[in-house]
């Protein structure tokens, strides 16, 4: 057995519908909404604002501080409410994976906080946490060089697909599991990757596909950030008149 | 710059002035509510879920189910467990960390209203007394904090709670239950009548309003909040939290308390209005 058609019946290099929003939270500075399918990302940022305990102030810039966490009724098993291993880890990634694109160096002393909640979880929560964190710099006003985009991507079976669904990343061939989870960020212009991890077993040759087929979907996920973007704009610009 | 400093006294001065003359800034009387939006199952992983809006205020709240062993002082009772974070994303005062009083004590006061009104029979979440009985876990998220949390989010629960259905579960083996999770029946919960929803009383000068806005909020002296249940024509109140730095006088408890019938039948015809609305376009 082969896997030749894909579960929920999209192609191999389609995405799971997306829905992308600016403006989802008023107390916010910045804030947005991602989601991939079932799985949906909000995102609010606050700052540039003062960095406390002060010993961490940067006086050369500000910093970039972003917070993971999945609601507990988000996923099939409750999830304890609080930070854990994994989602520490991803809040260092993704930090990490926007790190690159923000100018922070005119607010020194300050931190910009970012704050991601999973609402529902069906896989890449991750790249939809990144997505929706990267609008809601940009709709922060926080000035940025670049956009970030991000999808997880992988073989499922001998199949290179993109945004893997939970589904998908418990497939199972011929008894053993048969999936390789590769998260990646690109940064939009520069064509540059900020994020790349990877679960499962891949040859190298084969990663290079896989790359290949992330570089696309992010493309087109900076399409649809674009847009969001741009809608919420040319509203706030509506308002004003 | 977001810097939020709470409300400045100038401010204050003028709530209080506009107050005596009977006036609030957004127009409404002092035991107007402000709009009240609701989705449900928003979140599909769980058993049951909501969105609460009133005015900027948005909240969520979802159910999970364990299965546990019960207490021992109520061997034949399913346990309920309500928690509350107060996330950071939702409003600048809010700092990530361990729960704090804040958040412990707004789930605690909802999860008294829900429990002394009896709004969940316990008694029916029991699968074998004194070994096995269902856990109900309710969480409650503030999205976007505009003030009142505590009655939004006992809305945002008693609402997730309405549209929670129990998962498929297996006997193994060995005579013990598992949960096949992500499966669910078609069986509510067992609810009663009841609908514990909270309405929070605040003392600004020599007026008591409900419903405050953040500005509110934080010009507020002292806030009394209560958990007021219906059974037929009859309103019970479970819970109450006095809460705030100032003192009531023995009048002001009065004059809240001749309001709690009024305003308390108010809130559950908008409410259960509004949930039948959102209920039915979920079907």
């Amino acid at each position: 057995m082969t896997y030749t058609k894909r579960f929920d019946g999209r192609k191999f290099d389609e995405m799971r519908p997306i829905e992308a929003k600016v403006g989802v939270i008023p107390n916010a500075d910045g804030s947005a909404y991602f989601s991939f399918g079932d799985t949906k990302a909000i995102v609010a940022v606050y700052g540039p604002r003062p960095l406390h305990p002060v010993f961490l102030q940067n006086p050369q810039k500000g910093i970039l501080r972003c917070n993971y966490d999945m609601l507990s009724f988000s996923v099939t098993e409750r999830k304890k409410p609080g930070p854990s291993r994994r989602s520490k880890e991803i809040s260092m990634v993704t930090t990490k994976s926007l790190e690159p694109v923000v100018q922070l160096s005119q607010f020194p002393n300050t931190v910009t906080d970012v704050f991601i909640s999973i609402i529902q979880a069906d896989a890449s929560t991750r790249c939809a946490g990144i997505n929706a964190a990267a609008m809601a710099l940009a709709h922060a006003g926080i000035p940025m060089t670049d956009m970030v985009s991000a999808v997880s991507t992988g073989f499922v079976g001998k199949a290179v697909c993109v945004d893997i669904s939970k589904e998908e990343e418990d497939y199972e061939e011929d008894g053993e599991k048969d999936v390789s989870d590769i998260p990646m960020a690109f940064l939009s212009r520069s064509d540059q990757m900020s994020l790349f991890q990877l679960d499962g077993r891949i040859k190298p040759e084969e990663l290079k596909e896989v790359v290949e087929a992330g570089r696309k979907a992010c493309k087109k996920i900076y399409e649809i950030q674009k847009e969001a973007l741009k809608a919420a704009a040319i509203k706030d610009e509506g308002k004003k008149k | 710059m977001n810097m939020r400093m709470g409300v400045t006294e100038n401010t204050q001065r003028r709530i209080i002035e506009y107050l005596k003359e009977g006036k609030r800034f957004d127009n409404r009387g002092l035991f107007d509510l402000r709009d009240i939006q609701i989705e449900t199952n928003i979140s599909n992983k769980s058993e049951g879920s909501a969105r609460v809006r009133i005015g900027k205020t948005e909240v969520v709240a979802g159910v999970k189910l364990g299965l546990g062993i019960p207490y021992t002082d109520s061997p034949d009772s399913g346990v309920l467990t309500v928690t509350a974070e107060l996330l950071p994303l939702s409003s600048s005062k809010y700092e990530p960390g361990p729960p704090s009083e804040e958040s412990i004590e707004l789930s605690r006061i909802i999860d008294r209203g829900i429990r002394e009104s009896e709004f969940i029979d316990l008694r029916k979440m029991c699968i074998e007394p004194k070994k096995e009985v269902w856990t109900i876990y309710l969480d409650i998220y503030p999205i976007n904090d505009g003030g009142n949390l505590i009655d939004a989010g006992a809305m945002a629960a008693v609402a997730a709670l309405r549209t929670a259905v129990l998962p498929k579960t297996e006997k193994g083996k060995d005579g013990s239950t598992r949960i096949l999770f992500g499966e669910f029946t078609d069986k509510n919960l067992p609810l009663n009548e009841t609908m514990p929803l909270t309405t929070t009383f605040h003392k600004l000068g020599n007026q008591i309003l409900i419903d405050p806005t953040t500005e509110e909020e934080d010009a507020s002296e002292a806030r009394l909040s209560i958990a007021i249940s219906q059974k037929k024509k009859d309103h019970f109140i479970n819970a109450m939290q006095k809460g705030g730095k100032v003192p009531f006088t023995v009048e002001e408890i009065n004059t809240i308390l001749d309001n709690v019938p009024k305003i308390s039948k108010k809130l559950q015809e908008v409410f259960e209005e509004k949930l039948k609305k959102a209920e039915k376009l979920n079907k």
